[in-house]
């Protein structure tokens, strides 16, 4: 069963769009990145998912239902959405507690959910003196509290060190491993490109794609042909179609049999003939630049 | 509804903001209802009748209930400033069964901690002023009755604390609705000026405890079922908005 539904979902604040008639599914087993720049409307979406934020139109459904209407919803969907948003005179351990108490979840899970995240040492302090990288951490624990078959994580690397970073990706994936769904957003690209199996993109609030990783990459337009040679300028001439770059041609518009073809005939030396697949972050850049909030 | 209180129970009493504003309510009660108990004794040879006695040693209140107003305004303005707020609704999506659960909680602490510092305060007040006599009935329905109006008070706090979801915003308003703005109706002129401020607010309320004001419109009950009325308002208009509002 698809874990997560969007469905026609739109959101107004005023005059101001910040999503619009998004449709979108996300599934178990997998990591589901969604991508967009910042203010393209990911959180808002999030919010709405999780019951917080009301859509102007549309729906968002988890697990086949309204957020609101699950009984115990911790034990379905976990979610981190801002690490520093909690009380920061809490100790982690009571912080958890309360939690956890809410969803009739045992205390002792919050220990294990401590130990799991690299916190059992720390559960005693006031969390107003965490970084941010133990934040995200706590953040997590929360989320995992339930023992959700769906997760949800709000920017989850932001500001943290290669450690962490490392430490989250490797944690997401596993977690997809095990079955669940894992729904994770993000504005950057590589990032999304070392998680993800699949991909939701929106700009400006709508969808720009729901697909595989490997397929964004390919339906891109950015690869091209680099080609160089002793003389560029009679290349240049023969196939018309390249755009000179200080050492080298780029043709986007003929594949490499086509070029090395002309050339052999034309008895032009060549020293490169080389495709050059696009990144995911040029695919990324190209799909979204309509979509920029700001241009800088 | 029991998961919730036992997280609202765990929430409240893990942060030391509610240490503090209920030390300083007890604190505010006992000893200024103690200084005013010293300087009455000391200021007259003649015996202070036991009703007087009572209100000087709960003398205190006006200032008290400031403190649990403030406590009453953290209980929720605490999560919205810090962001928990969306965190609390994550695990009880239901926001009415959460914002209960924060009153329920609220209700018992306070009530347990006012009345007994209410208590408190009439032994030590009595104990210094030494009345020829004590009405015990009447000591103890005052001491209910401090407990009660000091509660309403912390309640008033948690309905402005969701209406303004700010925490100094809140605190400032009630200052305004329970301290200054009753005082300024007492200055309206005529008949209407005299029930307007009769029923406003404190002036209503403060009946059930200590009447500091003179309230020619109500007794004890009235007065503070007045109050509540006030308080019963506002917190349905910010229960409204918290249902409406995006968290």
């Amino acid at each position: 069963m698809t874990a997560i539904r969007a469905t026609n979902l739109s959101k107004r604040y005023g005059t101001t769009v910040a999503v619009s008639d998004l449709s979108f599914g996300v599934e178990p087993g997998r990591v589901t990145g969604f991508l967009g720049p910042n203010g393209s409307g990911k959180s808002t979406t999030m919010r709405m998912i999780l019951g917080l934020d009301r859509p102007s139109g549309g729906s968002a459904l988890v697990d086949g239902r309204p957020y609101a209407e699950l009984k115990h919803p911790l034990r379905k969907v976990g979610a981190l959405l801002d690490a520093k948003a909690v009380h920061g005179g809490r100790s982690a351990r009571k912080h958890l507690l309360a939690i956890a108490q809410s969803n009739g979840i045992p205390n002792g899970r919050v220990d294990e959910v401590l130990q799991a995240v690299g916190l059992r040492e720390v559960a005693g302090r006031r969390i107003g003196g965490f970084s941010l990288g133990m934040s995200q951490r706590l953040g997590i624990a929360a989320a995992l509290l339930g023992d959700p078959e769906i997760l949800l994580f709000d920017e989850p690397v932001n500001g943290l060190d290669p450690d962490g970073i490392l430490w989250i990706r490797t944690f997401m994936r596993e977690l997809a491993a095990e079955g669940r769904a894992v729904f994770v957003s993000s504005h950057l690209m590589s990032e999304m490109a070392q998680t993800a199996d699949h991909l939701i993109v929106i700009g400006k609030g709508t969808l720009i794609a729901d697909t595989s990783v490997a397929e964004f990459i390919g339906r891109s337009s950015q690869g091209y042909v680099r080609v160089r040679s002793p003389r560029l300028a009679d290349v240049a001439e023969l196939i018309k179609v390249g755009e000179a770059h200080h050492d080298h041609l780029r043709v986007t518009a003929m594949s490499p049999v086509e070029i090395g073809t002309l050339t052999a005939r034309a008895g032009i030396p060549l020293e490169e003939l080389t495709f050059v697949q696009p990144s995911l972050e040029a695919a990324y850049m190209e799909l979204t630049k309509d979509s920029l909030e700001f241009i800088s | 509804m029991i998961d919730i209180l036992r997280s609202e129970w765990t929430k409240i009493r893990s942060v030391r903001s509610t240490m503090w504003t209920l030390a300083v309510t007890a604190g505010l009660m006992l000893g200024i209802g103690a200084l005013i108990a010293s300087a009455a004794r000391g200021s007259t040879e003649d015996d202070i009748p036991g009703a007087q006695a009572v209100m000087l040693s709960l003398t205190g209140i006006m200032f008290a209930s400031l403190s649990i107003a403030t406590l009453g305004v953290l209980v929720i303005s605490s999560e919205y400033r810090t962001g928990g707020i969306r965190t609390s609704l994550m695990a009880v999506p239901k926001r009415m069964s959460l914002l209960t659960g924060k009153i329920v909680v609220f209700t018992v602490t306070s009530l347990l901690v006012c009345t007994v510092a209410s208590a408190a305060s009439l032994a030590v007040g009595v104990a210094i002023i030494q009345p020829p006599s004590l009405d015990m009935g009447e000591a103890v329905r005052t001491v209910v009755g401090c407990g009660l109006y000091l509660t309403a008070c912390g309640l008033f706090g948690l309905a402005l604390g969701t209406l303004v979801r700010h925490t100094p915003g809140a605190i400032v308003s009630a200052i305004a609705l329970m301290l200054v703005l009753p005082q300024i109706t007492g200055m309206l002129p005529g008949q209407v000026g005299r029930t307007v401020a009769d029923h406003f607010t404190t002036n209503a309320g403060m009946q059930v405890a200590v009447p500091l004001v003179r309230n020619t419109s109500f007794g004890p009950w009235s007065g503070f079922g007045v109050y509540l009325v006030w308080i019963a308002v506002t917190m349905i208009v910010g229960a409204v908005l918290m249902r409406r509002r995006d968290a």
